[in-house]
């Protein structure tokens, strides 16, 4: 059996986030893939900084992810309601189709 | 306990105020001027507050917000000029049909977030305040809801600020890690080049901030939410936030990251040649005037962060007072683009400007003021700002970085100049609206005046400059 320490976590954040970097960059087809790409982000934050707290004993790590979580909620709504708006102008949602303004 | 939360007094104040007009708002019909004089009269008393508090610094709430000169000067900045902003751009608010009750109120919400980024010393409370602001600017960004150019801008600014802000984040989390603490005196005296780990959160956190004022390589929604926006949040867009993420570029250089210079000031010299380079070359090629602002914008960006970048106190001091000449500067250029309005529509190409000085003589010599400033031409103040800022560089030994900022200007120079020439000697003129605005004409005399008269007494700005960094 190995023992899973504080470097196992930390991959693992580094894993998810990257994850999330890459479905941002790669994403070609829709921007609610976008969103989630964002969610998953936040997420890899909150186990480093969970992780973080266990390990070192402090409690402020595990304050500051909650308030994350709010932050997260918060910007989903918002990043929905715009992709809304833009929905009903243009009728698409696909990454391609925004493009209306270049130079 | 009472002291503690006089010392938020403007916080306070600011919150109650925003949640009474949101009640208010909703509660009445058709109550956007009433809203929109209410919240200028908030801003009005919230100057009043700060100018009344004490300039001792005072760390309050186990040390995570701090009151000092610094964060009051930025307050104050922050505020006078979101009011120019927000009353020159009340005709056009009207005019487009987007004056919604909301908008003063998200408004000053935005400003809230702003005063808490400039006053955080904890991580936490500064994730909090940037992320305030950056939601109040993704609806800003697509208050125009009806139109597919707002939305557009809306949904770009958001997936690249959420992903900025998601970088930033991981950054504070590397950052409380690998020194165990989130506070910023803390952290200072933890760090050091050794603590690898915390170098890379550095990184992390720089690119979080280079993409809240535009910085090259993370510039590139600036030209696209600056031309979908209406014009009245892009001149907020293109003022307000650039302050208050300057002010986080250099609280974070001055007490987190003071201990690890040598490791970001590599960074910031990059960042900072890249931005002047591409503004001055970028815009050559525009048509649109709020593009081209952009542009210059992200160029403007590039002189601030040169004075960060000497890592020196003279130089933190010649960026703060860069910025504040930018922002002169830029309410004048934004307030003259609400009187090129032809038949109720309002005009945002160049060549919409060709020969206006027959028919519109200060129209135009208001354009040829600001253009000179924001292209570095002595007497104006703009020339003093890029002085102080190639002063600080010399000072610091950092050649390069001057002689490069120096050509910048040079090429810079050209467009400006540019739409001068089409100002004052091309035929083709077409005359616009005589849109007779008090307060819009208000904005461009005064922000002439600044602009004219500063040579006069350049210490009165400089001796403000010079208390910010005593601790």
């Amino acid at each position: 059996m190995i023992e899973i320490g504080l470097g196992h976590y930390l991959s693992l954040g580094a894993i998810i986030f990257f994850l999330g970097v890459m479905g941002i960059f790669l994403n070609r087809k829709n921007v609610i893939v976008i969103l989630m790409s964002i969610e998953l982000i936040l997420l890899a934050v909150n186990i480093n900084l969970i992780s973080f707290s266990i390990f070192s004993g402090d409690i402020i790590g595990q304050i500051f992810t909650m308030l994350t979580l709010t932050v997260a909620a918060a910007e989903a709504a918002i990043g929905l309601a715009i992709i809304v708006i833009y929905y009903r102008n243009k009728g698409s949602i696909r990454v391609e189709d925004i493009h209306g303004m270049k130079g | 306990m009472i002291n503690n939360l006089n010392i938020l007094l403007p916080e306070i104040f600011l919150s109650i105020s925003i949640l009474s007009i949101l009640m208010l708002g909703v509660f009445l019909k058709k109550s956007f001027n009433l809203i929109f004089n209410l919240s200028s009269v908030i801003i009005i008393v919230t100057i009043a507050i700060i100018f009344n508090s004490s300039n001792d610094t005072e760390k309050v709430f186990l040390d995570s917000f701090s009151r000092d000169s610094f964060s009051s000067f930025f307050k104050i900045l922050i505020l006078v000029s979101t009011f120019f902003v927000m009353n020159s751009s009340k005709s056009f608010i009207c005019d487009n049909k987007i004056d919604k009750f909301e908008y003063p109120i998200i408004i000053l919400t935005s400003i809230l977030g702003m005063f808490f980024m400039v006053s955080s010393n904890d991580l936490i409370l500064f994730y909090l305040g940037l992320e305030l602001q950056s939601l109040a600017l993704y609806i800003l960004a697509s208050i125009d809801r009806d139109n597919l150019r707002s939305s557009e801008s809306g949904i770009k600014y958001f997936v690249l600020s959420a992903l900025s802000s998601g970088l930033l984040l991981y950054g504070c989390s590397l950052l409380y890690g690998f020194t165990g603490s989130t506070n910023f005196d803390l952290i200072s005296s933890e760090l050091n080049s050794t603590n690898i780990g915390a170098i890379f959160a550095m990184v992390f956190i720089l690119v979080g901030l280079a993409f809240k004022v535009s910085a090259v390589p993370f510039h590139m929604w600036t030209p696209d939410v600056y031309e979908g926006a209406p014009t009245s949040i892009t001149s907020f867009f293109a003022v307000v936030p650039k302050v208050a993420g300057l002010a986080l570029l250099i609280k974070f250089m001055f007490i987190p990251f003071a201990n690890i210079l040598l490791e970001w000031q590599t960074i910031i010299i990059f960042i900072s040649v890249a931005s002047m380079i591409l503004g001055a070359v970028a815009a050559i090629v525009q048509k649109n005037i709020k593009r081209l602002l952009a542009y210059s914008s992200i160029g403007h960006i590039g002189y601030a962060l040169a004075g960060v970048a000497t890592g020196a106190t003279s130089g933190y001091e010649s960026s703060v007072l860069y910025i504040t000449i930018y922002v002169v500067m830029n309410i004048g250029a934004f307030s003259c683009l609400y009187l090129m309005k032809k038949d109720g529509v309002y005009k945002e190409n160049i060549s919409d400007l060709s020969g206006i000085s027959k028919k519109h003589p200060v129209l135009a010599i208001s354009f040829l003021i600001i253009l000179f400033s924001l292209a570095g031409i002595p007497p104006l103040a703009g020339f003093f700002a890029k002085f102080y800022i190639f002063k600080a560089v010399l000072e610091q030994n950092m050649y390069a970085l001057a002689i490069i900022g120096l050509l910048t200007t040079v090429i810079s120079a050209f467009y400006y100049l540019r739409i001068i020439k089409t100002i004052y000697f091309e035929d083709k003129s077409i005359a616009f609206d005589n849109v007779n605005n008090k307060v819009v004409q208000f904005t461009i005399f005064l922000s002439c005046t600044i602009l004219i008269s500063f040579f006069l007494y350049p210490s009165i700005l400089n001796n403000i400059v010079n208390t910010l960094f005593f601790n």
